[in-house]
């Protein structure tokens, strides 16, 4: 049985995403966090978090930001995370690395480090970041980490702006010895805020990249037309989060996932396992299965869907579909979903006040732009 | 007679119990081991201090139906298994917590 699975059987919280920071030296285009300083946990919460995780059961910890090496006390973290014997995992843009700190990671006995790189060009990468000379620097640190015997991936993500540069990433990987992902959509920003999405391809680059062979090995399968939902999968729930894993803010609130932002407590007023153990919110979620998801549960594509219930949960329903995957079954196998159908079935909003620019007259009365009401 | 042998937990891993068993992993590996509670028993008592004949008689003989040979035996053998794959160092002499902490970059 696989070790996840195990864990979650017995309750435990086999994983658990902790961020150290919002903050980021990098202000990237498409982050769904806001990198304002509002309170962040102090080294001795954290460490104490640590133990209380440990005790737990918590076995893989993987530590993001924002940049976790904005922290002054992040090897503190680090060493302690270690002497609890956690398997560490680092999210990072490894702008900070240098030799020193690729040394201490490897000492320190790090799992493996996910770096992210947009474009393996600097005009592109370091326009994302807007943080001139970030690509650079990252590329630099990989090589270090490399040197030092370092597990790397690089992470890229599907944009308008990089999206003819992801075979150019994938070579810099293939360069670098490293491993590389490609996450095909842009998240909404965690407050709800959809603005962001707008830097998602369209439909037809998102197809062509999800039946791209060298991206996707296993095209024919992932591609396939959905098999028809049987009565085991009714009863299958939607992903880990909450169920063996679990998200901690760097204000110590407790979410199910870092997707999903429904707060399940905070580990400032609460001990983590008394939050794992006993948050109504969690219970809940933990309760639903796919039979209980409106619209999905009646969707040819209900078994095989990588419905994100974090991102359900952001378009305003944790049992109802997430838009941006429905888009993902569709452009894998051009089957709309059930939800896809009935917002193209839905009449659009008719337009009752129209705003529309006036040009400025020359040597008119109206100097400039103006806005009038058209009925629709 | 054989010389006692000296076992120590690498520090360079991670390992956590997951019910009954013991899961651990090199720190650089991406191999998960899982050790029984037999095992998990011997991997906990490893403090590169106490001789493991002496882990065997006081962990494992007092809480199973064996004979320190056989115990002993399996015991060896396991260890030398885990050695191998960097997660538990055997040495003829006590084990320092910095050799535990530094094997593979020696």
């Amino acid at each position: 049985m696989e070790m996840g699975e195990r864990a979650q059987q017995l309750g435990i919280p086999f994983s658990v995403h902790l961020d150290l920071t919002y903050r980021c030296n990098e202000k990237c285009v498409h982050c769904y966090l806001d990198h304002h300083d509002h309170g962040e946990l102090t080294t001795a919460e954290i460490k104490n978090l640590l133990k209380e995780m440990a005790e737990a059961g918590v076995f893989i910890l993987t530590l993001s930001g924002g940049e976790i090496f904005l922290r002054k006390d992040f090897f503190e973290i680090l060493e302690c995370a270690r002497e609890l014997t956690f398997c560490v995992k680092l999210k990072t843009n490894a702008v900070l690395i240098r030799e020193e700190q690729a040394a201490k990671l490897s000492d320190l006995g790090v799992q493996s480090l996910q770096i992210s790189i947009y474009s393996h060009r600097p005009e592109v990468h370091d326009v994302i970041t807007k943080l001139p000379g970030s690509l650079k620097r990252s590329i630099a640190a990989i090589r270090l980490l490399k040197t030092q015997g370092l597990k790397v991936t690089i992470a890229n993500v599907l944009m308008r702006t990089n999206m003819q540069d992801i075979y150019g990433v994938r070579a810099l990987a293939e360069e670098l010895g490293v491993e590389c992902t490609l996450d095909p959509t842009v998240s909404p920003m965690l407050d709800g805020d959809r603005s962001i999405l707008g830097l998602n391809t369209d439909e037809s680059v998102l197809r062509e990249v999800l039946h791209d062979q060298s991206f996707m090995p296993d095209v024919e399968e992932f591609c396939a037309p959905p098999a028809p939902v049987s009565e085991e999968s009714m009863d299958a729930f939607p992903c880990s989060a909450g169920h063996n894993a679990c998200y901690i803010s760097p204000y110590g609130e407790f979410y199910p996932c870092v997707a999903f932002p429904l707060s399940c407590g905070n580990v400032r007023q609460q001990r983590f396992i008394d939050i794992w153990q006993n948050s109504e919110q969690l219970k809940e979620v933990r309760s639903i299965r796919l039979r209980d998801l409106s619209g999905c549960s009646q969707c040819l594509h209900g078994a095989t869907c990588t419905r994100c219930p974090g991102m359900a949960f952001l378009e305003g329903n944790m049992r109802g579909p997430s838009t941006a995957d429905c888009e993902k079954s569709y452009a894998r196998t051009g089957i709309p979903s059930k939800n896809l159908l009935a917002k193209k079935d839905r009449p659009a909003l008719p337009r009752l006040v129209q705003i529309q620019l006036v040009p400025a007259m020359v040597g008119g009365r109206l100097a400039g732009i103006g806005a009038t009401a058209i009925p629709a | 007679m054989t010389k006692p042998l000296y076992v120590a937990r690498s520090r360079r891993i991670a390992a956590r119990k997951l019910g009954e068993e013991m899961l651990v992993m090199s720190a650089h590996g991406s191999t998960l081991f899982t050790l029984n509670p037999t095992a998990a028993i011997l991997w906990q008592a490893a403090d590169g201090a106490t001789p493991l004949e002496e882990i065997v008689e006081s962990k494992i003989c007092s809480e199973y139906e064996v004979s320190p040979e056989e115990a002993l035996r399996d015991a060896e053998s396991l260890a030398q298994d885990l050695a191998k794959h960097g997660i538990l160092l055997i040495s003829e002499k006590p084990i320092a917590e910095s050799s535990a902490r530094n094997e593979g970059r020696l």
